[in-house]
């Protein structure tokens, strides 16, 4: 499996993708801190970015690498290796490559910037954290999707679409039924429905750090103690772990099943 | 005869302490004359109940320690021109009937009340009746832990023309208290950790406070149903939880809250029924809300202050507005400035959509900062539906004002 690794990592490290996605974050980076120099606004702004843009390039990277890499998987098929780490060194090969990109890309220029001096560290890193565990999680969920569908359009349509649902759609729904059912009491609701989706999730994470304020000022005891103490980001932590490892394990479990 | 004005003047000096020939501070009272000053030497004296009825002044050498040993109040001064200094009074008895203080004036005029340390208390400084005096540079550090068993580290009620100034008090209920005082300045006081509030006004008009820190407080300062009032300076920090705010206006007319920092508040500032208040030169830094207004608010003005990353800049539960908010710096806004004067082209709408749904149903505090929630503030912003359509800061500042 390493070596598989290994040689999916390589092969995508030398590729112009991941330069240019390399470059992007280094050019965000950049741009946002020459803008103002304000780190705290700066991480603001890069919350917007980390929680849209990661996921979405996570995506379709993932899909169009699985496809890519097609023949090179049924050739490897046919080697005497296991299946599970022929599929799981490719992930991680893909999911390893685009987390250091993102990694370096943002941490350079904020560095550069005086980060160690400021004390934003800890918001910054949990950023960082947040955009790893983002971009494990939307690049298995986009193999899996592909592992799926062997007509590629309708493997990158599905993938597209569900970036498009965890994004958007399903905070539409979440807010809809809030509303509907505003004479019950929600709170224990709205706290778990944000766990069924990662992006809500790493959405929570960041606003535990920057709005705390704000989400302590609603009254529910539930509320508090998820925001006001260490649990909410223990909890939150460990459902973005679970996002990240319940779909690699059906990703090894589809393999193995499928007939190639 | 010169001699005998020379004492009256002067007085003579009684000296307090464990092997002195006066050996408790009630003794020194009673045979003191007027104008004479009691020198207490370090020691400790178990003594409650000292009760001053004649102008002297109670000096402490390096801080002798006076123990009520919770068994009532400790010093009452009934008598003009008091001068209390350098005391560490500790131990005042705690009361569900009588509001036992460390230091009481009760109709008093001229006193100076200073450098005195109160630990373990019930009320600290209570100031009754009592006008033109002075509290300056004392330290209270209370213990409270209930809101109905705990009382206010200063107290001032019925007082007038009183200067709080340089004092530390934290952990009792309401750090300093005003009812039916008017004509009071309360400078470069620190209150912080205060179970209720760090400073609370009620009914009391043409008051002043400047340079004061109020920190992590229960819910910051409530100014009610008070006219007049100058906010200058201040500092409102950490004032978090579900019923807290920097500071809070009830029936407030006619104040001015000029230059103050509200950082890092649940609700930076809370106005009900407050009218005629002009805002200008303050800093909203990283509030949760930054001004929440709650109906019946006219004619109030915000000028050149700073909303700087709040979750919420205004908030409104109305669609009516009357408030003027111009020359503000926004840091949510995104306009442009073509002809370089350092205002905004375009118009900013500090109310988004999203607050108006929070107010409604609270639990979507959860949705902010979602990508859904930045769309239909946006489409909102384009067309406002929702939110009251004069509501606007016409010239919004491209940069931050000093």
């Amino acid at each position: 499996m390493l070596k598989i690794l290994k040689y999916s990592f390589y092969d995508l490290m030398r590729s112009r993708w991941s330069y240019v996605y390399f470059l992007f974050y280094l050019a965000l980076g950049f741009v946002l801190l020459f803008l103002n120099h304000d780190l705290s606004k700066a991480v603001i702004t890069l919350m917007n970015v980390i929680i849209i843009l990661v996921p979405l390039i996570s995506t379709i990277f993932g899909v169009m690498y699985f496809y890519n890499s097609k023949e090179f998987t049924e050739l490897l098929l046919a080697q005497p290796l296991k299946r599970s780490s022929i599929f799981l060194g490719q992930y991680f090969g893909v999911a390893g490559s685009l987390t250091l990109s993102l990694v370096l890309g943002l941490g350079v220029p904020f560095m550069l910037y005086g980060l160690f001096r400021s004390d934003v560290i800890w918001d910054f890193s949990l950023l960082l954290v947040t955009g790893a565990f983002l971009t494990m999680i939307f690049t298995v969920l986009a193999f899996n999707i592909a592992l799926a569908n062997e007509n590629k359009i309708k493997g990158f349509g599905y993938s597209v679409l569900m970036w498009l649902f965890l994004a958007v759609i399903y905070d539409g729904l979440f807010l809809l039924s809030l509303i509907i059912f505003e004479e019950y009491p929600l709170d224990s609701f709205s706290l778990a429905a944000t766990t069924f989706n990662p992006i809500d999730l790493s959405r929570t994470l960041i606003l535990l750090k920057l709005d705390i304020s704000a989400l302590l000022g609603y009254t529910g005891a539930v509320f508090k103690s998820y925001f006001g103490t260490d649990l909410g980001l223990f909890l939150s932590l460990g459902m973005l772990v679970l996002w990240t490892v319940l779909p690699i394990w059906l990703l090894t479990y589809k393999s193995k099943r499928k007939d190639f | 005869m010169l001699l005998l004005t020379g004492t009256f003047l002067w007085g003579k000096t009684i000296s307090v302490c464990s092997d002195c020939a006066v050996r408790f501070i009630k003794e020194g009272v009673e045979m003191a004359a007027d104008f004479d000053t009691l020198l207490i030497k370090k020691g400790t004296y178990k003594e409650y109940n000292i009760l001053i009825d004649k102008p002297l002044t109670l000096l402490g050498e390096n801080y002798p320690v006076i123990d009520g040993g919770e068994k009532g109040e400790i010093i009452r001064i009934v008598s003009d021109h008091v001068t209390v200094d350098g005391l560490f009074l500790i131990n005042v008895g705690t009361s569900y009937t009588t509001d036992y203080a460390a230091i009481r004036v009760v109709k008093s005029e001229n006193f100076l009340i200073r450098n005195v340390v109160l630990e373990k208390l019930f009320f600290g400084i209570y100031l009754e009746k009592s006008n033109n005096g002075r509290v300056y540079h004392n330290k209270i550090i209370g213990d409270a832990k209930d809101e109905y068993n705990s009382g206010n580290g200063i107290q001032l009620w019925y007082s007038h023309n009183v200067v709080v100034d340089r004092n530390i008090v934290q952990g009792v209920r309401d750090g300093i208290y005003l009812e039916f005082s008017d004509h009071i300045t309360i400078n470069n006081n620190q209150s912080t950790n205060n179970l209720r509030y760090g400073l609370h006004f009620m009914f009391s008009n043409d008051d002043t406070y400047t340079n004061n820190t109020f920190q992590n407080n229960g819910a910051g300062v409530a100014v009610m149903f008070s006219k007049r009032i100058v906010m200058k300076g201040n500092t409102f920090r950490q004032n978090w939880g579900s019923a807290a705010f920097g500071m809070l206006l009830k029936e407030i007319n006619d104040a001015e809250i000029i230059d103050n920092t509200f950082e890092e508040n649940t609700i930076g500032i809370n106005i009900e029924g407050s009218n005629r208040i002009t805002y200008k030169g303050n800093d909203f830094i990283n509030n949760g809300w930054a001004v929440k207004v709650l109906g019946a608010c006219y004619s109030n003005s915000f000028e050149k202050n700073n909303f700087l990353y709040n979750s919420f800049d205004i908030s409104y539960n109305s669609k009516l507005n009357d408030n003027k908010f111009e020359n503000n710096y926004w840091s949510g806004y995104t306009g442009y400035d073509l002809d370089k004067d350092g205002i905004g082209d375009v118009p900013y709408r500090p109310v988004k959509l999203f607050s108006y749904i929070v107010n409604r149903t609270p639990e979507t505090i959860v949705l902010l900062r979602s990508l859904f929630m930045d769309i239909i503030d946006f489409s909102e912003k384009v067309s406002p539906v929702f939110t009251p359509d004069n509501l606007m800061d016409a010239m919004p500042l491209m940069k931050k004002t000093e």
